[in-house]
Order: structure tokens, then sequence, then C-alpha cells
């Protein structure tokens, strides 16, 4: 199968939709003359020209409502955040409108567009541009929220959000733009709100999304060596969440850590873990153990941002709190 | 003012006009009544006192065009096609309101009739306009959309986000400052470092304008030429009218920030009156047929709340529909 990086195989999905679609568009800060700010875009003015690739001034409030608009009357919009960091600007638009027109219209106004774009620390860049929105944003009514971790999964799953009728938010990672992966030349889609077993184990599920999706990997690899063996989900569609795949794995290994880059403070992982205590508290053999970013902005300086991060360290601690393993 | 002057519009037109506003007054008065005895709850937001801008306005767009607005908006949506008997049920949260109950006062729509909504956040409904007019040209259509804001959104970022996309890209939107000079409780002056406010379109190189908004006619000779300029360049517009609401800024407003007098000034130029007068003097209608109209305009909008009344509430079910489809 070939193998494409991350940027090639969001860029592919966009490409591919815009041709099988007419009525959907692209608009973005540097989407179309500098081929995006991470090159996701490349080459898609030159094959859609300007009518369908459209640079926006840095008005990401303006924009995600021009997009809201758009889709009340037909169109399918791609808005592209350089950073969800600047896509917080656009937060009214997006809670306040696009979230809520199909219901207070009382179904008749539904808006198909997609919010994409990175979310999550970047290295050294600080508090303001090393935020997730994951959690912020899953906990409104309306939204559905995706964030993908490898090439494969981002294809077919932004291929999907195109093609779905509700405002789709889908998280990605500067970090991960250049990561490869196995992308089919064939054209495939994945169902929005079905998560996937990236590794099979018995011993303890661990679920994970973007970042935290590789390091977790590399924990399980380590601790297997270990004689622990974990199963690892790819939770992929944070809402709607795929509870079906959470509860039968967390029947079988009757134990659970949720790996995150959101602040702990009503996280996924919060809502993960009370929804398995709900259904699961008997199958449960050690309390439910969440790795997340600490309850603190994120530093600058590198040994800071380590500090405070998750790592694939904390994760392995976490696995042998919940195995009874610790030293 | 246009009233010295032999009419240049149709006696069908003006007539037309006449009773829209009349409709739009006694249909507000109801709703308000309405309230006062507690059949129904939530922000209420009348347009009594402003009649002659959006009935003005409303006259010069075809079905097609599309029109979206802020909360102040049961009888703009009148206007643009949804029946009274869906705002009326809207209002008391019925199933057969025109967002089935869901919406209430603030939030109309009707897809049917291209009225996107009826918004309560200030100045969030300026960039969706924009947005409207993007697939506008987007698709090459000859359509416009109107875009109404009060005059305290003209202070939001959105609202400059939205003109200075919509004159770049030329999109044909028509912004209209609804100017009743008061957001909420506060004098515009007091808020605003411009004079007039259809200058925020001076930064933006956008076509511009102001109209008293309180006469129908002045309001309709003038929107006819800025919406004929936009469908023939396809560039936006910003146009201020002048308006004055007689209400508060919402029901249980008791409007304790504005003068008996100034109230007056303006009640004594109240948009109906000035129009019934002219309506005489050019004897396109008589003092009876005002009466006449003003009855059958009664009992019409009080068919529509008994419609309302009679319209079954929405299934506990549906309060979770809708979210997505």
């Amino acid at each position: 199968m070939p193998i494409k990086t991350m940027r090639e195989a969001l860029g592919e999905a966009m490409s591919e939709e815009m041709r099988r679609d007419a009525n959907v568009f692209l608009m973005g800060e540097e989407v179309a003359q500098y081929n995006g700010a991470y090159k996701v875009s490349k080459g898609m003015l030159d094959e859609f020209g300007p009518r369908r690739v459209w640079d926006a001034p840095i008005s990401e409030g303006g924009f995600a409502g021009l997009g809201v608009g758009a889709a009340m009357v037909g169109l399918r919009p791609i808005i592209e955040m350089m950073t969800w960091n600047f896509g917080i600007q656009a937060f009214d638009q997006i809670i306040n409108h696009a979230a809520k027109m199909y219901y207070m219209s009382g179904g008749q106004f539904n808006v198909p567009m997609v919010l994409r774009g990175p979310n999550g620390a970047a290295h050294m860049l600080s508090a303001q541009h090393s935020q997730t929105v994951e959690h912020m944003l899953a906990t409104v009514p309306g939204l559905k929220v995706i964030s993908v971790g490898t090439p494969y999964d981002a294809k077919g799953l932004l291929k999907s959000a195109i093609r779905d009728d509700n405002p789709v938010i889908f998280l990605e990672s500067e970090m991960m733009y250049a990561d490869k992966g196995e992308v089919p030349d064939e054209e495939y889609l994945i169902p929005i709100g079905q998560a996937d077993i990236k590794r099979p184990g018995k011993d303890v599920t661990l679920i994970a999304w973007n970042k935290t999706l590789s390091k977790t990997l590399a924990a399980a690899d380590e601790l297997m060596k270990e004689g622990v063996d974990c199963e690892v989900i790819d939770l992929l569609t944070i809402q709607p969440m795929d509870e079906k795949t959470i509860f039968e794995s967390v029947r079988k290994t009757h134990r659970l850590v949720v790996v995150e880059e959101a602040w702990p403070f009503a996280s996924v992982g919060s809502e993960i873990a009370l929804r398995v205590m709900n259904n699961l508290f008997d199958e449960l053999d050690a309390p439910v153990v969440r790795v997340s970013n600490d309850f603190t902005s994120i530093p600058y300086a590198e040994h800071l941002e380590h500090a405070v991060m998750f790592s694939k360290e904390k994760i392995i601690k976490a696995v042998k709190e919940v195995t009874y393993l610790h030293n | 003012m246009a009233a010295a002057k032999k009419p240049t519009l149709s006696k069908e037109l003006l007539v037309q006009m006449y009773k829209d506003m009349l409709f739009w007054r006694r249909f507000e008065e109801r709703v308000n009544q309405a309230y006062m005895k507690q059949k129904f709850s939530g922000f209420c937001h009348l347009y009594i006192g402003q009649e002659a801008l959006g009935v003005g306005v409303q006259a010069n767009l075809t079905p097609t065009d599309y029109m979206i607005s802020a909360y102040r908006s049961h009888t703009q949506a009148i206007g643009k096609g949804i029946s009274p008997d869906a705002v009326f049920a809207e209002l008391f949260g019925k199933v057969d309101g025109c967002a089935r109950g869901k919406g209430g006062s603030m939030h109309m729509f009707s897809k049917e009739k291209r009225f996107l909504g009826g918004h309560g956040i200030v100045g969030g409904q300026v960039p969706i306009a924009a947005g409207v007019g993007f697939a506008i040209r987007y698709r090459d259509e000859n359509d416009i959309c109107v875009c109404y804001l009060g005059d305290a959104a003209a202070n939001q970022g959105q609202f400059f986000e939205a003109l200075n996309m919509a004159a770049t890209w030329k999109l044909p939107v028509l912004f209209i400052i609804e100017n009743n000079r008061y957001g909420m409780g506060t004098d515009i002056r007091r808020t605003t470092s411009v004079d007039k406010l259809y200058k925020r379109a001076l930064a933006f190189d956008m076509p511009h304008s102001e109209v008293d908004g309180l006469h129908a006619i002045s309001v309709y000779e003038h929107t006819q030429k800025v919406i004929a300029q936009i469908r023939k360049d396809k560039m936006p517009h910003l146009m201020e009218a002048h308006t004055y609401r007689f209400r508060g800024h919402s029901v249980s407003d008791p409007g304790t920030y504005r003068t008996k007098e100034e109230v007056k000034t303006y009640q004594d130029k109240d948009c109906i009156k000035v129009m019934g007068d002219y309506l005489m003097k050019h004897e396109l209608a008589t003092e009876k047929n005002l009466v006449e109209w003003d009855k059958k305009v009664r009992e019409d909008v009080k068919k529509s709340e008994d419609f309302a009344e009679k319209s079954p509430i929405p299934n506990v079910e549906e309060a979770w529909m809708h979210n997505y489809i």
C-alpha cells in the first residue's frame, strides 16, 4: 500500500470531495496562494481555481460565520483554522450559531460545514498556541468532533466529515503533518462515531486519540516487555462517542487508562470514566486512571513544557497503577 | 418628505404598504397584550414605531431574495412571507410555530420563504449574511441578501469582519442598520465614536447611504435604488436607517433612560398616521377606508392569536430532536 504523509492524506481527502461535489469549497488563512500554512492544501488552488479555494482575512469569527451562512443555503464549506487556538475566536459562530441552527429553526436549516485544523501543543509555542479544544467543543449539542492520529484515519474521516450534514469539528496536529502511514489510492470512507482498536490486548484498555495515540502505542510496546498486554483504542470520534467499543474492551480487560492532551477538569477522560463507572462498575478491577496535561497553562521552556504534558512515562506509570504493579 | 408632491408610486403599492404597516402595528400590540396576560414568556422585543422601515424595504424584495435579522423580527418574518399564524404560534411555543415552538420570539425561521432567522447574539447574524451573499456569488445568482442589525451591533467585531469580506469579495448583501438610537438602554452616542453609523462603510470602501426610516415612501424609493445598484454592480451596501421604537427595548423595559418628550416627538411622526394622512390628502383613501382596514386588521391578528392558542404544544420528544440531522 502507498505510504503518504498526514498532510498528503488530508489534502487528498479535500481534493477528492471537491472533485465529487461542486458545492464543496475551501476557505482559510493562507490556504490558496501560500498552499496552506502547513501545506495541507498544496496544489488545490492550481487544480480548483480561486472560485473554490479562498484565502481568508485574519477574521476567524467572520469567516466561520460566512461558512455558516453559505452552508445554510446549500454550500458545503471546509473552513481551515490555521490553529484551533485562533479558532477560539470563532467559538461564537461555532457554538451560538452553527451548533444551534438546525435545532432552533425547528429542523429547517442544517449547517453542513467542516471546521478543521491543528490543535494541541507543537513544541515550545507557549500558552496561547498549545491548547486542545476537543473537550470544549464536544460538550456542545449539535457539533460532531473528530480528532485523528494517523494518515489513514485522517483521510477516511475527513471525507466522511465533508459529506456529513452537520457541523463537524476536525482536529489535527502540527506535530503529525509529516507523519507517514499507509493510505490506499482507492477511495474509502471511515464512518464517524466509530473507534478503532489499534492494538489488541487482554490486560488493560488504553484509550487515546490525536497526538496521544503514538505515545500510547509506544508505552504499550514497552509494557509488553514487562508482561503487560495493553489494548489500545484510538477513539477517533469524540462526539458522538463509540461506547460500544470502549465497553467491550473494558469487559475484557477490566482495567482502563484514558490518555489525553487536554486539561483534566471536565475532560473527555472524565466523561469516559463516568460512563464506564455507570455501566461497568462491577467489571472494574481498579479505578479508572487518566493521563492528561496538568491543570496549568503550557510554558515555553522545553523542560517546563515536558513536565506539565502527558508523556510515555506517565502512561506507563498509570498502567502500573491500574495493574497494581507500581514499585 | 414626499407628502407635498404628487404621488409617484402607484395607489396599489401605497395602500399595500399602509395596510402592511397597520398589520405589523396591530400584530405587535396583540402580542404585547398576550404577553401581559402571561400567555407566553421569555424575551419579547416589539417593532412598534419602526414599521415604515421594514415595510419600505420588503416591498422591494423578490420571493427568492434572502433575509436575516436579529431578535426584533416578528414582523420582518411576516413581511418575508411567513404566515402571521405561524409567527404567533411560535411565540406561544406551539408545534405550528415557524420553528416548531423551539425558537420563540427571537428565532423565527422559514427555509421556504428564505428567512434565515431571528438571531439573539448581537451582530452574530452579520457574517452569516456575508455567507449567504457568498453562496449567491458562488452560484452566479441574481438574488440579494438583506441583513438587518441594530445600531449597537455596529460596534461588534464580527460586523467589521463581515463588512470587510463582503466589500473585498463583492458579495450582494444589503446591510441595514436600524438605528433606533438606543442599544437596549444605552444612547448609541455614548458608546460610538462616529456621529453617523453609515460611516463605518468608509473603512471598507463600501457603498453606503442613510435614509429617513420613519417614512415608508422614503424608505421604499431609496431602497429601490440601492437594491438595483446591488444587483447591477454585485457590490454590498451599508444603509443606515434612522428610526425609533415607541416601546422599551423589550416588553419588560420601562424605558427610563429617555424622556417622555423625546418619545412624544417621535410618536407625533408616527409612520402609520403620516401615511394615512398622505393617502387621504391625495385621495387614495378615505377616512372611512382607514377605519375599515383597521377593523379588518384587528380581526385578522386576533385570528392569528386564536390559531396559536388552538395549536397543539410540541410532543416532549421534540426537546431532544433536531440537534443533528
